[in-house]
């Protein structure tokens, strides 16, 4: 006789009210989310105000303005950018998503990712800069959103990357004097907080240049976080380094090739494929950390939730637009880490068993 | 005696009163080695002897603090060109086979020849296919290392050394990593490769393999080279006690 | 004995290895100090001609601001020197507090993670992603938004218990009228300091002893200084804050701003404390759980004796480096105008000019802090580490 399946109430009990213990939890959890979502959706979804042409109209209801967020939702995502011209920055986000996407799958994982980002930058520049190629010039102080923390999070770990890679390799080296430098820049990064590192950037910098040389701000922001995640990759790669087995290089040295050819040809091909999982995380916090530059003054996506709201006639909608940005904020990041997660649980065919 | 004779010809490999410490240890100890052109020598011994290092320090992957060591005729002595030249012509084949696990079987072949002979990819490609023949394995061209067993993977590590076109094949304890069923294999590629006149150097501990191909058995202990002798007179009559002690530990 | 055909090379050529590190070494640091000393001819030259003042002498002038949270008394007239402690004694009383908080939040959402209860898991699942998946900084302006937009005036605080008070102005909380109260929870430190370490000379004498419960070891070290204060409060009188005009007298206010900066680190670091905690758990080999219920060891016991200690190995670095952000992460209070030490070095840095040392100030003090902690915790995880086994 085959045994049957428990009935549901069976089921429900032993899941949830086991023991004393598992039942209160249980009750407080219940508690917890009762508390918590009918509040939350009645406000966000049933009490909600939709579609208003004033800010009176919203206030009425005791719901969300979500109205607000479609009055104000170009601001809030492109900022400043010349109202005609924002198909450019649309199109620059999506080249730049295209290319992480791309850069996800496994079949661009060599030499086609360097000419997928060498298009990719330098095209979503010229979209946002225009000048030339018949697009008008926008200077970039009207950049703003969305595509401003793209940028900065792209171009960041782009040039971040080889940067970090040449540190995780100088920390490994056996030349004291590469080696020290290394190790001093890199914990000299790491023990202090990306905050101090834009300070220093953007007021630091100025100083630091001969009369003349003026950097713009967005460059200067862009730089510092450029030298900020080259310490974190190279910590992250210096793992991956670690992971390789010393027969890979007793390997390449006995077919003869040196150091750089066994680096650039065997041991860095293994080293990132083992790390792309906390590279990902990395990015994930480099797209969160862009939110930084608020402080020094860019227009980046939580700046424009906040720009949004200086709007008198459509004031004290705080809320909203920073849950509008929120959300945006958290479609990209949860994205990404479910992605990593995939990476986790592909198996790898690149383990040899030994 | 060697049919090897001093007098016939300059030693391929010289090793003259080599000397070598990790830290205190002192792992060889005035090793002196003569190896001819076309001699296949087997180096045996119990564990932590010496025969592992002895064997890396021809191509360098160690190096010796006193001694002199002749590889072709140039001296091992730190220089970089001469370590890249004589790697060209040296190649190994390790108990953990050593292969990219990144690359394809046919890439782990070409990635020598392209990238440090310098070959055209095409020709490189042709002979990869072609050593892949010589190791019976052709058909698995563009699996990647982790998708073959263990004796093939050696088979492979095989084919890449040859690839170099090698005039010296170093061999560190081969089957010691494979399970039982495939030392066979391999064994009998070697000693295929054996008949076609390369200078073979191996540390294993596969006597009969020895017995069939090798010209002399050298055996160390401790760092010294004790003994050696034809396989016959090795292990039939063994001369020093600690060969002997040894062979009746691995006869048994 | 055939001599080598080889002609000797010199010494000093570009393929001895030594050579090379030579060279290379050299030339690095070169560029380096080159770079080094190219910028420091512009700073200088820039600094002259701004007629920016150097060196730290600024310290000691008047600072002339106000600052809204004074651990030590302070005033405008005060010199920077102490307006910048202030602003590190801010950053280290909200770090430490958040520390502590977060990794107990951290613990309990990391354990229910694990739950076989799938109402549990689930909210614990969605805390995590939402607080991990958006920025520090946005949470902090949506908690601020939220305490100073929907909490009442002070006249209609909510009074969730007797003399504790939750307004758009803070919280308000009783404390001990005398500061004296304060030695009453020294006392209480130093004893339970002392039980602690009676207690482990006692279990390296008698080899039996069993070892306290990490847990009860932590209430001891927290619980007596708390009796401590309460018993001070009672012997010397209470400070319990009325709503008088328009906020309040008396007890201590905790600022929006600190409970923003709280609330905020708090619930960010306890996400990813939490993902620390379940991977650790997980790490524990799933035979241990075997042999533990082969056993008859119930599954919070199996957690309390076998699986936590274990886990706990694995936990401790990963755990460092998130104590650390914190740290790093309470920087972001100048944005919403918490005082802490970035806050006060900024304005400090704007009203003297003088960038380059105030920067380094707030650079040296972060690496000063996360120095020690990372010591700290490297120590402990040594010492937790099974004997023989590599970290």
């Amino acid at each position: 006789m085959t045994p049957s399946a428990p009935a549901l109430g069976t089921r429900l009990r032993r899941a949830f009210f086991s023991s004393p213990f598992n039942a209160l939890l249980t009750l407080i959890g219940l508690w917890i989310v009762i508390m918590v979502l009918p509040g939350l959706l009645d406000w966000a979804l049933f009490s909600a105000t939709f579609q208003a042409d004033t800010a009176n109209e919203c206030r009425q209801n005791d719901g969300a303005c979500w109205a607000f967020i479609a009055e104000k939702h170009r601001l809030i995502l492109f900022g400043l950018y010349p109202f005609d011209e924002q198909w450019r920055p649309l199109l620059a986000s999506l080249l730049l998503i295209l290319g992480l996407v791309l850069s996800c799958r496994r079949s661009f994982w060599n030499r086609r990712l360097l000419i997928v980002w060498g298009v990719l930058l330098p095209a979503s520049a010229i979209l946002m800069w225009g000048g030339i190629l018949g697009l008008s010039y926008v200077e970039n102080t009207l950049w703003g959103g969305l595509p401003l923390t793209l940028m900065l999070s792209t171009f960041g770990i782009a040039f971040a990357f080889p940067l970090g890679v040449l540190l995780a390799l100088g920390r490994r080296s056996h030349l004291p004097i590469i080696r020290a430098l290394s190790v001093t820049y890199i914990e000299l990064i790491r023990g202090v907080p990306l905050i101090s590192v834009l300070f220093m950037s953007s007021v630091m910098l100025p100083l630091f240049l001969p009369e003349g040389w003026g950097i713009d701000k967005l460059l200067r922001a862009q730089i510092a976080i450029i030298l900020f995640s080259a310490a974190y990759v190279a910590e992250t790669v210096r793992g991956g380094l670690q992971s390789v087995d010393r027969g890979q290089v007793e390997g390449a040295a006995s077919l003869g090739m040196g150091y750089w050819q066994t680096m650039r040809l065997v041991v860095l091909p293994q080293a990132l494929r083992a790390v792309v999982g906390p590279l990902v995380g990395l990015f994930i916090g480099l797209f969160k950390d862009t939110s930084l530059v608020v402080i020094i003054g860019l227009f980046d996506l939580t700046q424009a939730a906040k720009a949004s709201l200086t709007d008198v006639s459509w004031a004290g909608f705080s809320i909203e637009a920073y849950l509008f940005v929120a959300c945006i904020y958290f479609a990209f990041c949860y994205a990404m880490s479910r992605y990593s997660q995939t990476l986790e649980s592909t198996p790898q065919v690149n383990h040899v068993k030994v | 005696m060697s049919k090897f004779d001093a007098a016939a010809s300059t030693p391929l490999i010289q090793f003259q009163d080599v000397n070598k410490w990790y830290g205190r240890f002192h792992a060889l100890k005035d090793i002196t080695l003569d190896i001819h052109q076309g001699e296949r020598v087997v180096l045996c011994g119990p564990s932590g002897s010496g025969k592992s290092t002895l064997l890396r320090c021809i191509n360098g992957l160690e190096a010796y603090e006193r001694g002199q060591l002749f590889v072709n005729q140039q001296l091992l002595d730190g220089n970089l060109k001469t370590l890249d030249a004589i790697r060209r012509d040296v190649s190994m084949v390790f108990q953990h086979f050593n292969l990219f696990p990144h690359l394809s079987v046919l890439e782990n072949l070409t990635l020598g020849p392209i990238h440090v002979l310098r070959q055209p990819r095409e020709q490189a490609e042709v002979q990869a296919h072609a050593m892949l023949e010589r190791v019976h394995i052709a058909e698995h061209a563009h699996k990647r290392p982790a998708q073959l067993s263990g004796g093939q993977q050696q088979r492979v590590a095989i084919a890449r050394s040859l690839c170099m076109q090698p005039h010296i094949m170093l061999f560190d304890e081969p089957t010691s990593a494979l399970d039982p069923e495939m030392v066979k294999e391999v064994l009998d590629v070697m000693i295929e490769l054996a008949q076609t006149g390369i200078t073979m150097v191996c540390v294993t501990h596969e006597m009969g393999f020895a017995r069939q191909v090798a010209d002399r058995v050298v055996f160390l202990d401790e760092g010294e080279i004790v003994e050696q002798n034809t396989p016959e007179t090795f292990f039939d009559q063994p001369r020093h006690p600690r060969a002997q002690q040894f062979i009746s530990q691995i006869l048994h | 004995m055939p001599s080598p055909s080889v002609k000797r090379r010199s010494a000093f050529s570009w393929h001895q290895p030594r050579v090379r590190a030579l060279v290379y070494q050299v030339l690095t640091l070169g560029l380096v100090l080159a770079g080094v000393a190219w910028l420091l001819d512009n700073t200088l030259a820039n600094l002259a001609t701004r007629r920016i003042a150097s060196g730290f002498g600024f310290l000691q002038q008047e600072a002339g601001f106000a600052i809204g949270e004074t651990p030590i008394p302070y005033e405008a007239h005060h010199s920077y020197g102490r307006a910048i402690l202030v602003g590190i004694l801010n950053t280290l009383r909200v770090s430490a507090i958040g520390i502590v908080l977060a990794t107990v939040l951290g613990l309990i959402i990391g354990l229910l993670r694990l739950s076989p209860n799938g109402l549990l898991r689930g909210i614990a699942r969605c805390y995590v992603e939402v607080f991990r998946n958006t920025p520090l900084l946005l949470q902090l302006f949506l908690w601020y938004a939220l305490i100073t937009d929907r909490l009442p005036a002070p006249r209609q605080a909510i009074e969730a218990l007797p003399g504790i008070f939750l307004s758009n102005r803070g919280l308000a909380l009783p404390t001990p009228a005398d500061p004296m109260a304060l030695t009453w929870a020294g006392a209480g430190l130093l004893l339970g300091v002392a039980l602690l370490l009676i207690h482990a000379h006692h279990r390296r004498r008698a080899a039996a002893a069993r070892a306290l419960p990490g847990l009860l070891k932590a209430a001891v070290l927290i619980g007596l200084p708390v009796v401590g204060l309460v018993f001070g409060g009672e012997r010397l009188g209470w400070s319990i804050p009325e709503q008088r005009g328009f906020g309040f007298s008396g007890g201590v206010l905790l600022s929006p701003e600190f409970a923003t900066l709280l609330i905020g680190l708090v619930s960010y670091t306890s996400a990813f404390i939490a993902e620390i905690v379940r991977a650790g758990i997980q790490a524990v080999p799933a035979g241990q759980w075997e042999a533990a219920s082969s056993i008859g060891l119930s599954r919070w016991k199996t957690y309390r004796l076998v699986v936590l200690p274990q886990a706990l190995r694995v936990m401790v670095p990963p755990m460092t480096s998130q104590y650390l952000n914190l740290i790093k992460n309470s920087s972001l209070a100048v944005a919403i105008g918490y005082p802490d030490l970035v806050s006060v070095i900024n304005t400090t840095l704007n009203q003297t000019g003088q960038a380059i040392e105030g920067v380094a100030l707030i650079m040296a003090a972060y690496l000063t802090i996360s120095l020690s902690i990372s010591l700290l915790m490297n120590a402990y995880n040594r010492r937790i580490q099974l004997d023989g086994a590599r970290p």
